[in-house]
């Protein structure tokens, strides 16, 4: 019977990816088979929507190596009859997605923002130009290897656990890639694309002095000062690791405060996603308007010291 | 030692802007230029190079345009560039790109790097290194972030969401590197002079067994800007409008916590 096969390296995205195989599935009439590498994933994965799971724990599998996990995952895909294979659209997800594509000659898609089964094709939506614009792609071949962004959809909740799990003996070269350690990330590194508040700064900001009301608002109401492309690069009174856009981070914060930013495309796509955007700006034509929850028209200047008060208070 | 840097001509996106009745990007009359990131993937050719010797060849599959942007690449270091240009190839699909690419770094005597940006500026789908990787049979190290030889072995340190993980490998490999690897150089006037008289080879897609079945892997059926639903609520009244808007931070649960 055709399928669709399923696999991410991150238990809790796979829990996603079935949640939203399973509806599709139910409209294409496909089954939903797993991948998994280890036991307790195999176990959970038939309580969230897969039928089958198919099963390796060779120990070439042991660590993640895209070019292993890509046979394996071709050898599933052959196995299960796969018409789709849903991948996490991680950073391994992505390598993965790129090289199995083209073992399976399929087309591709990653980092998919959306699916949904219309007409007898799967249309996917995704960011293009830097996220200034959302493409409305399907894949072309007769099998597809679509990566599917975290977060996309949620994960359907525990339930009885159904099917089987089936382990395969697979025929795998050994990964050429030799791991020599895992390490974490620097702790004290800014971390726009995770911050809740992100309070952005733009050329409206008079000079660099300035700089300092915004910090306090942004401690104030536990944000993160970010800012435009050119208050980085061009000024230089921000490292560059603060810039906000097409240059920058993509944040997703819960609202986004921008001051003195006119709202071009190149940053605003950095902002795009946030629950809520607020902007101050004396310009009331700015375009930053057009794409805000709530929009006070003033000098940041003066404004940002009292709203420094408000909140402190 | 053979360093073969892959680009991609793109639309330089600094200077895209959204037609605001019909949402679509606005393209005609925009400067191509190279991905970013495929300058970052150039300057760690150019610094390998530098310090082990060796040949740098940039190579790249594109419209018929191409040649005039790929001199940027050779006035910043790389020393050959060898290009499949066709009127068809521009916005050529990743799956595409990917066998051409193959095809004119076989012609080559021999590499022992492929190196590339993580992702293209413009569709950054970051398929195109691993598609690579796999028809040339090659390791793949993506989403590196630092890099340094030793002999014929690589290490690397890969940036991934949650952590890094410091890789070995031997030539030859394919690596995809990301912003954070350097700060690519911004060549000098005589470096751009002599990028013209640099070796270039251009190859057609009639010089390839290309069997890429049917027509496109992936069709495009619309590409504009999102709608934004937002409240729209404009304070004209200055500051003292201001309460207004702390109001309305509040009860969005700013400083609330």
């Amino acid at each position: 019977m055709a399928s669709i096969l399923v696999f991410s390296e991150r238990a809790n995205l796979a829990f996603e990816l079935l949640g939203k195989a399973k509806e599709l599935g139910g409209q294409m009439g496909l089954e939903v088979v797993a991948a998994a590498f280890n036991p307790a994933d195999a176990e959970a994965y038939l309580k969230r929507n897969a039928s089958k799971v198919f099963y390796s724990d060779q120990a070439e599998l042991k660590d993640f190596e895209a070019s292993v996990y890509c046979q394996a995952l071709a050898q599933m895909a052959q196995k299960a009859g796969a018409s789709l294979i849903l991948l996490g659209s991680t950073r391994r997800g992505k390598e993965l997605a790129g090289r199995l594509a083209q073992k399976l000659q399929t087309g591709c898609l990653t980092d998919v923002k959306s699916l949904q089964w219309k007409q007898g094709k799967i249309i996917c939506v995704r960011n293009a130009f830097g996220g200034a614009t959302e493409a409305t792609q399907v894949i072309t071949t007769q099998a597809q290897v679509i990566a599917l962004m975290p977060r996309a959809y949620e994960a359907h909740a525990e339930g009885e656990k159904k099917g089987e799990i089936v382990t395969l003996k697979l025929g795998l070269k050994p990964s050429r890639v030799k791991v020599v350690k895992k390490s974490e990330k620097d702790a004290r590194a800014v971390d726009i694309q995770g911050a809740e508040v992100l309070v952005c700064v733009g050329k409206g900001l008079a000079k660099q002095e300035d700089l300092k009301i915004i910090e306090e608002l942004a401690q104030a109401i536990g944000g993160l000062v970010a800012c435009t492309k050119p208050l980085a690069t061009d000024l230089k009174w921000l490292p560059e690791s603060r810039i906000v856009g097409l240059s920058g981070k993509i944040g997703k914060p819960r609202l986004a405060l921008c001051l003195g930013i006119s709202g071009q495309v190149q940053f605003s796509v950095g902002i795009r996603e946030a629950k809520t955007i607020v902007a101050i700006n004396t310009d009331p034509n700015a375009y930053i308007f057009q794409i805000t929850d709530y929009g006070l028209i003033a000098d940041l200047h003066q404004a940002v010291p009292q709203l420094n008060a408000a909140f402190k208070g | 030692m053979n360093i073969v840097v892959c680009v991609k001509q793109t639309v330089d996106l600094q200077q895209v802007r959204i037609r605001k009745e019909t949402r679509q990007p606005v393209l005609e009359n925009i400067p191509l230029t190279l991905g970013p990131i495929d300058k970052n993937a150039l300057e760690e050719a150019v610094r390998l190079k530098n310090k082990s010797g060796g040949k740098i060849f940039v190579v790249s599959v594109g419209g018929e345009t191409l040649e005039e942007t790929i001199k940027e690449a050779l006035a910043m270091g790389a020393d050959e560039a060898l290009l499949v240009t066709a009127p068809e190839l521009d916005a050529v699909e990743s799956a595409k790109a990917a066998v051409l690419l193959a095809g004119a770094i076989k012609k080559l005597e021999g590499y022992d790097l492929i190196l590339l940006g993580e992702g293209s500026a413009d569709n950054y789908s970051g398929q195109v290194g691993p598609r690579l990787a796999e028809i040339l049979d090659l390791p793949q190290i993506t989403y590196v972030k630092s890099l340094e030889l030793d002999g014929r072995k690589i290490r690397a340190v890969r940036s991934l969401e949650d952590f890094l993980e410091e890789v070995e490998v031997e030539m030859p490999a394919l690596l995809s590197v990301v912003s954070e690897i350097n700060e690519p150089r911004i060549p000098a006037v005589t470096q751009i002079l002599r990028a013209g008289r640099k070796p270039k080879k251009i190859l057609k897609p009639a010089d390839f067994p290309i069997q890429l079945a049917g027509g496109r892997w992936v069709d495009t059926l619309s590409n504009l800007a999102p709608i934004q639903e937002r409240k729209g609520i404009l304070f004209k009244d200055g500051l003292k409008d201001l309460p207004n808007l702390v109001l309305a931070l509040k009860e969005e649960g700013v400083g609330g916590k």
